[in-house]
């Protein structure tokens, strides 16, 4: 009995590898049992001399928003903050709402990269490597618009402690320093796992090279990796150390960005349940969002067989967990606002679901908390255009969560004297789009150049690479187990 | 011309960097290795395509004390972020960093200079930044890399070692190596192919 044909059935030209059959477990790479055609499948995206028609097209959306945020972004810089749709009370809206989804869209890759791993969930090796790639074009997305919204963008060099002209320091007990120095240590230390899980894979495509450029290119990257088990002994090491660090990173980060809002007074920003809230559905929209990606790549690159259906049931699996982390989330806040008896906190909440924004709530309670629950389903769990759409619905409502949260407590806080209204200009909707065209841009780039898989990864977690595989189990002499076990007891 | 007149190293017969036996199971090259180590042999190595689980114990390495080194480098970043923050926000020295510096003690809504638990935060993300740092660098330094260049390359079927076969490099400066019985004890390990690799 194989393990590899006992749980799969071919359905609407997806093999189904979800079920679980006691006593085996079920493959994560199907339809290989070689480790060349690993490498084959994967290397050959960023090999082939054509690329497909569907990159072109996509890669060109991505640099038409690009473009769009390059304007929008110039035309703020000359103008001036004004040409945001900010006003008194709600002086923080497109651009904050913007940086919290973009990072919350990133702690899925190092959910997945780190806190995965430590887990032993073999499964993460079919996406950690693209999952980890978006972490990283997320938060660059993200640390954008920080940078632009401080008004003088050449003046934002004091957000760091360098000595200045004024002999002025950052306030180090504001969290919006802490932000500074949570997203910068995030951004970094997910590129160094990133590129440490890289470097094996690039002397694997610098080994296949067949052009000069390509062998210079992959060659410099890959650092001269040879596949040396000294080396291996230390980079597996340093890559369980690099997944301990960021397990509390991850929680730190959208920790301290909540921390932006709960340190606060303002009805509804001043909650405790903010920290753990905003990490629960920071990996709630990350996942959404890997799958949103996963599918599309998985279909343009021919990878059904190592990003397979039981992955993605898996994330919809975390997609329903976290959707009612969120949900409970909600009920509890609207909760505490009745029985904590504030009245400004209570009218914050009521607000916030009848006021003038009511339709950002009710689309965010929608797409969050009804959405999620469709995955309960296992019909749902596997159908790839059903839950494509739902990843899109999650994302939706994601981005009008921390809109909601932002924009109603601002708009009408204490004194209704000084309540407003906010509505986006279109340099707020067009810098907002446009920063989907950076994430695109970089994204289909990094599929079209650098392997999406995480190759030597993906080879570990065969069966094959086991150095029992084909073993009985039984009275083998020179098995080396068993070896070790006469040594015992000797 | 000049080849007449001086021997140059081109004329000699290169050197040897050593020889390579190519395996192609990793139940195949844990027992080689096994016997590789158990036969004395120093300078020596595997090289795969991943980690192979249980290879280190086969090939009998050590430890490494990567771990030690960068918890202290974390220690060394909540140190920095202490003296950093308690500097900038809770004193008024000037001291020498590079250009003369001088704190500046914030006064913020009435809370004390010295506030420790505010400073909590950027204490734990520079802990973690240094360690990440140090974890990325030392593990590649202790490696040896990156080494562009290394004689391992020049080898044709080596260039699989990234895909799917298995490798044990016995170098010659090994004091155990001498060509025909290594390449005699490499061949009754039954590999795919022994070859010989020049420096």
């Amino acid at each position: 009995m194989t393990t590899m044909n006992v749980n799969t059935e071919v359905r609407s030209g997806e093999t189904d590898n979800t079920q679980d059959v006691p006593g085996s477990r079920a493959p994560l790479v199907l339809n290989m049992d070689k480790f060349n055609q690993v490498t084959q499948q994967v290397c050959q995206v960023a090999e082939a001399r054509r690329t497909p028609m569907a990159w072109y097209i996509t890669f060109a959306i991505g640099l038409g928003l690009l473009s769009l945020l390059g304007f929008c972004i110039v035309y703020l810089i000359v103008t001036g903050v004004g040409v945001w749709g900010l006003n008194n009370p709600v002086m923080w809206a497109y651009d904050i709402t913007n940086f919290v989804f973009w990072v919350g869209i990133g702690h899925a890759g190092t959910l997945i990269s780190a806190i995965l791993f430590l887990f032993r969930q073999k499964w993460r090796t079919g996406i950690n490597r693209f999952a980890e790639a978006m972490t990283i074009f997320a938060v660059m997305c993200a640390g954008i618009f920080p940078g632009i919204h401080v008004g003088r963008v050449w003046v934002v060099y004091w957000l760091f402690p360098l000595p200045n002209q004024m002999e002025m320091w950052p306030q180090f007990r504001s969290p919006l320093l802490w932000d500074v120095f949570a997203v910068g240590t995030y951004f970094t230390v997910s590129l160094l796992f990133w590129f440490t899980g890289l470097v094996p894979d690039l002397a694997t495509m610098r080994d296949r090279a067949k052009g000069k450029i390509q062998q210079i290119a992959y060659g410099a990257f890959a650092l001269g990796w040879r596949g040396s088990n000294r080396h291996w002994h230390r980079y597996e090491r340093a890559y369980l150390l690099l997944a301990a660090l960021s397990t509390p990173l991850v929680l730190s980060v959208h920790s301290v960005v909540s921390f932006d809002f709960a340190t606060s007074q303002l009805p509804g920003w001043h909650t405790t349940i903010f920290p753990p809230y905003f990490v629960a559905g920071a990996i709630f929209s990350g996942f959404a969002m890997v799958v949103t990606l996963a599918i599309p790549a998985r279909e343009m690159f021919g990878l059904k067989n190592l990003i397979t259906l039981r992955h993605l049931d898996n994330m919809n699996k975390v997609i329903l967990l976290t959707g009612c982390m969120v949900g409970y989330a909600y009920a509890m806040e609207f909760f505490i606002a009745w029985y904590s008896g504030a009245i400004y906190e209570k009218f914050a909440f009521i607000n916030r679901a009848f006021g003038q924004y009511w339709w950002a709530y009710f689309l965010m309670v929608s797409c969050n908390v009804i959405t999620p629950q469709l995955f309960w389903f296992k019909a749902i769990r596997t159908s790839i255009p059903i839950m494509f759409a739902l990843s899109l619905l999650v994302n939706v409502g994601m981005w009008f969560e921390r809109f909601v949260i932002i924009v109603t407590s601002l708009a009408n806080d204490f004194l209704p004297s000084s309540w407003d209204v906010f509505s986006p200009t279109w340099v707020d909707i067009g810098t907002f789009f446009g920063s989907f065209g950076l994430f695109l841009t970089m994204f289909m780039l990094f599929c079209r150049f650098l392997p999406m898989i995480a190759i030597a990864e993906v080879k570990a977690v065969m069966p094959e690479a086991d150095p029992h595989f084909g073993d009985d189990h039984q009275g083998d002499d020179s098995d080396h187990g068993h070896a070790d076990a006469k040594e015992a007891h000797a | 011309m000049s080849e007449t007149t001086k021997p140059s190293k081109a004329d000699s017969t290169p050197r040897s960097y050593g020889l390579i036996a190519e395996f192609e199971t990793p139940a195949q090259i844990m027992k080689a290795a096994e016997r590789v180590r158990d036969s004395g042999y120093k300078w020596w190595d595997c090289c795969t395509p991943f980690p192979v689980h249980g290879l280190d114990k086969a090939m009998g390495i050590r430890q490494t004390i990567l771990p030690i080194i960068v918890f202290f480098m974390g220690m060394a970043g909540t140190f920095t972020a202490f003296v950093l923050q308690s500097f900038t926000n809770a004193s008024d020295w000037t001291v020498w960093a590079g250009v003369w510096v001088t704190g500046y003690p914030f006064l913020i809504s009435g809370k004390p200079f010295m506030s420790l638990p505010a400073f909590i935060p950027v204490m734990f993300e520079l802990t973690i930044l240094f360690a990440a740092l140090s974890t990325f660098g030392l593990m590649f330094a202790f490696n040896g890399l990156p080494q562009l260049y290394h004689p391992l390359f020049r080898n044709k079927r080596f260039r699989r070692a990234t895909d799917d076969r298995f490798f044990i490099v016995i170098e010659a400066r090994d004091p155990h190596y001498f060509k025909a019985r290594t390449r005699a004890f490499l061949e009754s390990l039954d590999p795919i192919a022994v070859e010989e690799v020049e420096d």
